[in-house]
């Protein structure tokens, strides 16, 4: 009888704060997970340590997803702008597998990104971010939470994005 | 009852504890996505009505973080599967699960997961669930980095082969593998600047298979081992893979008792507004499964993609692909990007990208001269790395430019002469020898304002064999954030049977609001990748309403 109650109050007092905590993280967002991942050129990339100051769009694509492309594209020429007026930095990750990865620093550089691109080819952060489809693009403030996810593009989408960078930096 | 409740109670405890500190806060996160089909019978496009009529797919992916302790699971549900999806899946249930714990050193794993060493010539578990492609390893898996630029993993386990009744049934051999990187630049601190990056990597993979066989004593344990090399100067890269594969009698190779080897090079240049890319794969008795006695996708160990363009457009993508050999082939592919400046007379206001890209896949050699196939040792012939033959298996050149004309309008045009080898990746049974095709592809793109916009392709595509010539037209129109139709006719003008020249007309509407989706379409498909809307997919041939659903959390 003791043990029954002992293990209730444990388990109600561990829910109750957890349930507290749950109420605090909806208001801020979920944090970005930690998986290691490699950039273009071999150097280990840790997604939850990306070391940047400001706001992080992270995008999900692939050489063969034409919207994404287009996405990219669209950004690419106004993202100049976009780092000017709010610090922002875009994280591009190919989750090109094997068979297209050779071709991702050929698009890249063939299109003059100036985007930190990240490889992805098994899947795995895709698959710890809950990516279903590409592209997939996701915004995440200065403290590593995720504060806007969208799916999809169509030509104006960036404008929204563009929007929702602006809220974070306050203007 | 009362020690379940007590441990229970206990692992919700640490939670007390966990509230000050931010970075161990628990974290959970997933995916769904359901797909229905309610289906027509079409035998003019081989489309058939299931007994069920409408056709159900299911599944959510729930993952859980918190500090290092990591866990997740699939519930999956066919009911019955859609159509085109492999006859592997029926039934609800837990379709992968694990645990496993995870810092800056160490990183183990009980239970599912998915790994790929190196190129994946050795080792692929992975899943693409559009095509219904899943060979989870179910066992456990270490991976440490003893010291920065330094990786060791190691693995053992069964590949998901099948999901019958909601339980996962895995293959009938162990797969164990160990695989080791080093990339010097990042290890060894006096060469952090060096200008010459170099990483090497060794990968052994073995699997374990009781010998059932009453007409040959086969070999129970089969290895493959190899190393692999990549270098980095300046603007070049250079790459390298080689595997080597002990004799692996299998249905695949008519159970022959060759060894087998697969090799993989890439050459790369880049600057800015310039890529090139120069690859050679050679593929001599490769095929690698968990079970010998089994075929098409089934139980794959490792990856073998063709070496050609992944192509998007629908006349390209869909009619003739083409698939790696399993009993080898020897490919080659070059690719060329450039940006034609912006400012430039040729290159316009905004400049011109122009994309060249061509590929090759022909038979390997196999010398013969020396080997008797009556003789016991069933070593039937001699091969050699990159020693093709001139028996041609698939060939594709194709130009792709692209521009931007000003804000509002931008255009592609595309030209694609492909040759695909009928006889040996047998796409359709109209046909002998090899396929020739032309294809001409014209998309534009116009923004009518800032929320609406409108897109159009037409396609076409010339040839003398099979079902003769075809014609696409798409338009698509979207209105941002949230909504987009589009309408696609796939035409068989040409076809040589005038009651085949068939109309493949299909309807989508779109509904998206941040990470949740929502696409209904209507009309006949044919098998290949569907690209609309916002997102590509590989879809088999149907008639009817599809129904697909997507949240990401």
């Amino acid at each position: 009888m003791k043990k029954i109650i002992l293990s209730s109050i444990l388990l109600f007092a561990g829910l109750t704060v957890q349930a507290q905590d749950d109420s605090h993280s909806s208001e801020t967002g979920k944090k970005l997970p930690s998986v290691k991942l490699v950039d273009m050129e071999g150097n280990a990339v840790n997604t939850a340590e990306l070391g940047f100051n400001g706001p992080v769009v992270i995008s999900f694509w692939a050489t063969w997803c034409s919207p994404c492309k287009r996405e990219l594209n669209t950004i690419n020429d106004l993202y100049t702008d976009w780092q000017d007026e709010t610090g922002v930095n875009l994280v591009a990750v190919s989750i090109d597998d094997e068979k297209t990865k050779n071709s991702v620093p050929v698009y890249v550089n063939g299109k003059g990104w100036d985007y930190l691109v990240l490889m992805d080819p098994n899947g795995d952060f895709k698959r710890a971010m809950g990516v279903n489809n590409v592209p997939h693009t996701f915004l995440v403030n200065t403290n590593g939470e995720i504060v806007y996810s969208h799916n999809n593009y169509a030509p104006g989408d960036e404008d929204k994005l563009y929007q929702e960078i602006l809220k974070l930096t306050g203007k | 009852m009362t020690n379940k409740l007590l441990a229970l109670s206990l692992v919700f405890s640490p939670f007390l504890w966990s509230q000050e500190n931010n970075a161990n806060a628990p974290s959970v996160t997933g995916n769904m996505e359901s797909t229905f089909q309610y289906l027509n019978e079409d035998t003019l496009i081989g489309a058939n009505r299931p007994a069920s009529v409408g056709l159900l797919n299911s599944y959510m992916n729930v993952f859980y973080r918190q500090g290092g302790f990591k866990a997740g699971l699939r519930m999956e549900s066919y009911l019955p599967r859609i159509q085109g999806y492999p006859n592997n899946f029926d039934g609800t249930g837990l379709g992968m699960r694990y645990i496993g714990y995870e810092n800056d050193f160490v990183d183990i794993t009980l239970g599912n997961f998915y790994e790929q060493f190196g190129t994946g010539l050795s080792l692929r578990a992975y899943e693409d669930r559009a095509l219904g492609y899943d060979t989870a390893l179910d066992g456990a898996r270490i991976i440490i980095r003893p010291a920065k630029g330094l990786k060791f993993k190691g693995v053992y386990g069964r590949n998901r082969y099948q999901f019958v009744e909601g339980r996962v049934k895995g293959s009938d051999g162990i797969v164990r593998g160990f695989d080791g990187e080093l990339h010097f630049n990042e290890a060894f601190s006096e060469m952090s600047s060096f200008p010459l990056d170099i990483s090497i990597g060794g990968s052994l993979v073995s699997k374990y298979q009781v010998d059932n066989n009453e007409e040959y004593v086969l070999p129970e344990n089969v290895a493959s081992y190899g190393g692999r090399m990549k270098l980095r100067y300046k603007r070049f890269t250079l790459e390298g893979e080689y595997m080597h594969k002990d004799n692996d009698p299998s249905i695949d190779n008519g159970y022959i008792y060759n060894s087998g080897h697969a090799a993989v090079f890439n050459f790369g240049y880049s600057q800015k507004g310039l890529g090139i890319l120069i690859s050679g794969k050679s593929v001599d008795n490769f095929s690698f499964r968990s079970d010998r006695t089994q075929q098409l996708q089934n139980l794959l160990i490792n990856y073998l993609p063709a070496m050609n363009k992944t192509h998007t457009y629908n006349l390209v993508a869909s009619l003739y692909p083409y698939a790696t050999q399993p009993v080898g082939e020897i490919a080659y592919q070059a690719e060329v990007l450039y940006t034609i400046k912006k400012g430039s007379k040729l290159g316009g206001k905004y400049g011109t990208s122009v994309n060249a890209n061509y590929s090759v896949a022909l038979r390997p050699m196999q010398h013969k001269s020396g080997f008797d196939p009556m003789d016991s040792s069933r070593v039937m012939y001699k091969g050699k790395l990159f020693d093709s033959s001139d028996s041609l298996y698939w060939q594709d050149i194709n130009v792709s430019i692209s521009r931007k004309f000003n804000p509002k309008f931008n255009l592609i045009l595309s030209y694609y002469n492909i040759s695909l080898n009928n006889d040996v990746a047998k796409i359709t049974t109209d046909a002998h020898g090899i396929i020739r095709s032309n294809i001409g592809v014209l998309e534009m793109g116009y923004k009518i304002d800032k929320k609406h916009s409108i897109r159009a392709e037409v396609q076409g595509l010339l040839t003398r064999k099979d079902k003769g010539d075809w014609a696409t037209a798409v338009i698509e129109y979207t209105i941002a954030p949230g909504l987009f139709f589009s309408v696609m006719d796939q035409y068989n003008f040409g076809n040589p049977n005038p009651d085949l020249k068939l109309h493949y007309l299909i309807g989508t509407f779109g509904y998206v609001r941040d990470a949740t989706r929502l696409t209904l379409s209507y009309g006949r498909q044919r098998a290949g990748l569907f690209c609309v809307g916002g997102v590509c997919r590989f879809v088999p041939a149907s008639n009817g309403l599809t129904l697909n659903f997507t949240q990401s959390f």
